[in-house]
């Protein structure tokens, strides 16, 4: 008993020193999974991951932790169907247990058009051996009765998009379970290290600045999502990228009532039931950019009308906390990965509102990439450059719902 | 409502009544440069600090002005009718 109120913690504390192999900006869930992922399968153990605040602190530690994979392009689909498939086996892997719930995900269409959007999303997901199809309001009423599917409200139900693998996992402990491993195999975890310069010479990267010194290295990845251009302005590495707000909120715990994770395009909200009890709801993002995380009045209003209208059961529950987080958003709703015109300088950005399931993956290619020296197939249709060869990615479909 | 806005024409108004517009940037040129072109298209400064940038009054006079706004603290400093905010009151990059 007393061992299991013992406190623990997951990393150790160190001085830092003055070179690394690799500096890992932002210790949040990509910048941990890609230490965890180079120290595991490339055996680089002199990583030093710097966060300027506690680990987990930015959008990994406030998303709203869905994970799909039925997204619009192939590129997309293939790509999050990869992270799916790692986030399966992650509990295992890390020994540390996720709480991964796949209870199923529907994404509801109100219009005909999105009813077309849902059937050319299923097309594709097909393709890609995504676990996605279109069912309609017979089907809908059975997977979630507590959906309602008459024609009362002003926008009702069409049809969806059912995605039978979609779910919810805890995202703490995934911050905290590839945190742990890392630790255990060498990597240096140094929270309230504020990079504050990254010094290039010849067009190579050769070690950052920070409030605790100056660290020598020859490869910096930049995993700060939110922070992105902040962090690129260091390097003079222009970005396609604007940072914007996204709110989010838990009602108190009530009994188990729904399994499945609601989202409507066309009422900009989403919902999901925690294992707490919780229901947890988002919506879209602020319009205008910013750094300022003030979470708003408005946001609870329009979010709860929406709700009601979708879940009358919900008119009673009370609203216990919101929040908000940062979100780099980019003009195809796709990320930002790979190589730079810097040598040694990679970049991991462009998460917008979706970029919590993609981290296993991050984590996996983008060590790929600095092991092997080459662009793994999966992500090179995500490269930086491809702004300036105008080959974009859109994704606009399948994630302009912000989750 | 999470910010005041002051439309040029109509004054302070909540900013839901307003359609953002993106940061003020500069025209790209019509030669033949490609990257040019497309760093204007896509290419952002995000600033962490004064920014101008365009707002369209959709719910009142439906005109466009310009703004200059603190977004870390998400606070206006100006409003002005397009191409006429006054000089910013620090230097850029101060
Ligand atoms: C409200 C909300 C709901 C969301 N819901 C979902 C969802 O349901 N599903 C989904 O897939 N995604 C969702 N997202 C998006 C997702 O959370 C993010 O894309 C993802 O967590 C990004 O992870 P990251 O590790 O790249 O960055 P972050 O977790 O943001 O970590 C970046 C870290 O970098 C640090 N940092 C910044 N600058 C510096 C510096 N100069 N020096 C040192 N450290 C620095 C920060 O302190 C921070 O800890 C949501 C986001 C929000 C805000
Ligand atoms: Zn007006």
């Amino acid at each position: 008993m007393i061992g299991l109120l013992k406190k623990h913690r997951y990393f150790r504390d160190h001085d830092l020193k003055s070179s690394y192999d690799v500096v890992i900006i932002g210790a949040g869930a990509h910048g941990l999974a890609t230490a965890y992922y180079l120290a595991k399968r490339h055996g680089i153990k002199k990583i030093a991951v710097l966060d300027r605040s506690y680990m987990g602190a930015g959008a990994s530690g406030r998303n709203t932790t869905i994970i799909r994979s039925n997204y619009l392009t192939p590129e997309g689909a293939r790509f999050y169907e990869a992270s799916v498939k790692l986030y399966e086996s992650l509990s295992q892997d890390l020994n540390f247990n996720m709480l991964f719930s796949q209870h199923g995900h529907l994404t509801l269409a109100h219009s005909d058009r999105s009813v077309n959007t849902m059937m050319e999303r299923a097309e594709v997901n097909r393709l890609v051996g995504v676990d996605s199809r279109v069912v309609y309001p017979d089907e809908i009423k059975d997977l979630c009765p507590q959906l309602d599917i008459s024609d009362h409200p002003t926008f009702p139900i069409l049809a969806a998009l059912y995605h039978p693998p979609g779910g919810v996992i805890r995202h703490d402990a995934v911050v905290w379970g590839y945190g742990k491993e890392a630790d255990k195999m060498g990597v240096e975890i140094h929270q309230y290290t504020d990079v504050t310069g990254i010094n290039v010479e010849n067009g190579k990267v050769t070690g950052v600045d920070t409030n605790r010194g100056t660290i020598h290295c020859d490869t910096v990845i930049s995993c700060v999502a939110g922070w992105s251009t902040l962090v690129c302005d260091l390097v003079g590495v222009p970005l396609p990228l604007t940072t914007h707000i996204l709110q989010a909120c838990v009602t108190e715990p009530v009994k188990p009532l729904l399994d499945k994770i609601i989202v409507s395009g066309t009422l900009h909200i989403y919902i999901s039931q925690s294992d707490r009890g919780e229901f947890v709801m988002g919506s879209e993002i602020e319009p205008y950019s910013g750094y300022s995380n003030t979470s708003t009045f408005r946001f609870i209003e329009d979010l709860a009308m929406h709700m009601i209208e979708l879940l009358p059961m919900l008119g009673h529950a009370k609203i216990l906390r919101q929040w908000t987080g940062y979100c780099d958003v980019s003009p195809d709703y796709s990320p930002i990965m790979g190589l730079t015109e810097v040598e040694g300088f990679i970049i991991d950005a462009g998460w917008g509102t979706y970029g919590f399931k993609a981290s296993p993956i991050v984590g996996f290619t983008i060590a790929d990439l600095i092991g092997t020296g080459k662009t793994p197939e999966l992500i090179q249709p995500f490269r930086w450059a491809r702004f300036y060869e105008n080959d974009l990615v859109s994704e606009r479909g399948a994630a302009a719902v912000s989750h | 409502m999470s910010f005041i806005l002051s439309c040029p024409n109509c004054g302070p108004r909540a900013v839901d009544e307003y359609a953002y517009g993106g940061e003020v940037t500069e025209r790209a040129r019509t030669s033949g440069d490609e990257r040019a072109l497309f760093h204007y298209l896509y290419f952002r400064t995000n600033t962490g600090g004064d920014q101008r940038e365009w707002w369209f009054h959709s719910s009142g006079c439906r005109e466009w002005f310009q703004a200059e706004r603190n977004t870390t603290r998400n606070e206006v400093l100006q409003v002005a009718r397009p191409g006429e905010l006054a000089p910013s009151r620090e230097p850029a990059g101060g």
